[in-house]
């Protein structure tokens, strides 16, 4: 397998309503942003690898055809992967499989999220034709989950306050966050409103317009662009309904994390990784999160959240962009989880960058936690 | 120079005929008549409500048809406070209810009970709708509501248990 590095990343200023782009416009600015931080054109790209959540959250079917001229890829190979919440992840892995493969030496690959042009919430609660219309959008699915995590570890009911601040505080570093709250304290979250119980507003990611891009590239291009090296990369998937499933704890997550830590030669993740950037939509899905991957025992993640360990100047620092809970471009939020754990190995994070991150882990799931992309990334050549 | 167009709305509508196929189809007969039937796998013995027609797990076609009860036990649930278009008024609560024989939660609308009350291994049963307006779909079943027997031991619930 051909190495594959990391030379651009690209991301726009996410917001409620980006009114002064199109879809078309919103891509093309993270493109070209990762492009010029790689140091290359249009012209270089071989290969195009879009992302996307379902086309309900724009109403605009197969987006991916109206995009290929903004993103360059008429003449190319342009291939658009789907994978729920996690496509931003796994559309990263497919672009670096491009890549390892040895086919090709430079692709771009792009997320992206309009959501002010339609209505998600809608979208994910159609109408089923023999069910009552009761699962109230994401919040409402994941909360009985969450829930039961909470029966579970028996973890102090302000764990998902706590996750909440950080993630707000760690978004003010980073100037491409949608949610700015300066001067938000603890006792503001744990007053907001509680939406699905047990979870409050200030406990939810935002509904956000924005996009991520990176240019991966070979061994021989990419040593010229201080890159971040993929030393692992995988994608697992389970069935939404199975009798006896452990949604707290899915099986896919953990058997994703198993395979990307192998191929990246972790032992000891809680050791060998310096900082992690995961999917967490609602903020209990950091402690859950944190055991899934193996950071910690199971029903003690809340205990890393506590002690300040997943804090941008602790040991083990989590979401140190704001995360999710700060910028959520459906489509692209996968992506920027592994977009950040790039930025960080290569030392280019700016305020929010951890010092000496040597080894990141960038995570994403989606739909009923049954979809998972991960990739392991070092500022180190393997 | 006028202002720029930044959006216009151009509204989306979507009508779709839905084939249940035989195993669901099976299950919306039936329910027109008050009875909740599952299918069991060959392999793993798991019930499956509403059928699939194969076992998710195993891979293997699910054919013996089982009827379950249309009483159950709450493993989780969500008080619902924010309402969505067409939902039922707020607050309410949505539960996931593991019928008595089936092997996977169904989730339900639980009502007659105040949210606050709602317990996790809370025993609930269904109301049906009027014989009258009884069809083959899944509200002829109104809502779930306490039966007001003990509850069942958290670590006696299925759900979660067994991946």
């Amino acid at each position: 397998m051909e190495l594959c590095g990391v030379i651009g990343i690209g991301q726009t200023k996410h917001d409620t309503a980006r009114t002064d782009v199109s879809i078309a416009g919103l891509v093309r600015e993270a493109a070209l942003r990762a492009l010029e931080d790689a140091g290359l054109t249009w012209s270089d790209i071989e290969a195009v690898v879009l992302g996307k959540a379902p086309d309900m959250f724009e109403g605009m079917m197969m987006p991916e055809l109206y995009l290929a001229d903004a993103l360059g890829a008429v003449g190319k190979p342009l291939l658009r992967v789907h994978t729920a919440g996690s496509v931003g992840g796994s559309t990263a892995v497919v672009a670096a499989h491009h890549v390892q493969s040895g086919r090709f030496k430079r692709v771009l690959t792009v997320a992206y999220e309009k959501q002010s042009e339609s209505n998600a919430m809608w979208a994910l609660a159609p109408k089923i034709p023999f069910q009552q219309p009761i699962v109230a959008g994401a919040g409402g699915y994941f909360a009985p989950h969450i829930r039961e995590y909470i029966r579970r570890s028996g973890a102090p009911s302000d764990i998902g306050i706590k996750v909440a601040l950080k993630d707000r505080l760690n978004a003010l570093k980073n100037p491409f966050a949608h949610l700015r709250m300066e001067g938000i304290t603890l006792e503001q979250v744990a007053a907001s409103p509680v939406l699905w119980d047990p979870i409050r507003f200030l406990e939810c990611c935002p509904s956000s317009d924005g996009a991520c891009a990176m240019v991966l590239a070979s061994e021989d291009v990419a040593t010229r662009n201080e890159p971040a090296w993929v030393l692992g990369t995988a994608v697992r998937s389970e069935p939404l309904g199975m009798a006896g499933r452990d949604e707290i704890n899915p099986r896919a997550g953990r058997d994703c994390a198993e395979a990307v830590y192998a191929q990246a030669g972790i032992k000891d993740p809680r050791n060998d990784i310096d900082c992690v950037e995961m999917y967490v939509p609602f903020s209990w899905y950091e402690p859950m999160w944190l055991e899934n991957l193996g950071f910690t025992e199971i029903g003690t993640g809340w205990r890393l959240t506590e002690d300040g360990v997943t804090a941008l100047d602790g040991d083990l620092p989590v979401n140190m962009s704001g995360g999710v809970l700060s910028s959520n471009p459906i489509g692209a939020s996968g992506m920027l989880r592994f977009a950040e754990a790039a930025l960080q190995v290569r030392g280019r994070a700016g305020e929010h960058q951890v010092d000496g991150a040597r080894i990141g882990l960038g995570h994403a799931y989606g739909g009923g936690s049954q979809f998972f992309a991960m990739w392991v990334v070092s500022g180190e050549k393997p | 120079m006028s202002d720029p167009v930044t959006g216009i709305i151009t509204p989306v509508r979507l009508e779709y005929t839905y084939t249940p196929g035989v195993a669901a189809s099976r299950f919306l007969k039936r329910i027109a008549s008050k009875e909740i039937v599952g299918q069991k796998c060959p392999r793993c013995a798991k019930v499956y409500v509403p059928p699939r027609g194969s076992c998710p797990k195993c891979g293997v076609p699910t054919e013996e048809e089982v009827t379950v009860a249309d009483s159950g036990t709450v493993t989780t649930f969500c008080i619902v406070n924010i309402p969505f278009a067409g939902s039922v008024p707020v607050p309410y609560v949505s539960a996931h209810i593991l019928l008595d024989g089936s092997d996977i939660p169904l989730v339900g609308l639980l009502q007659e009970v105040a949210a606050e009350d709602v317990r996790m291994g809370m025993r609930v049963k269904a109301v049906w709708v009027p014989d009258e307006e009884l069809a083959p779909t899944l509200l002829s079943i109104k809502y779930f509501t306490p039966t007001g027997e003990p509850d069942v031991p958290i670590e006696k619930i299925m759900e979660y248990r067994d991946a």
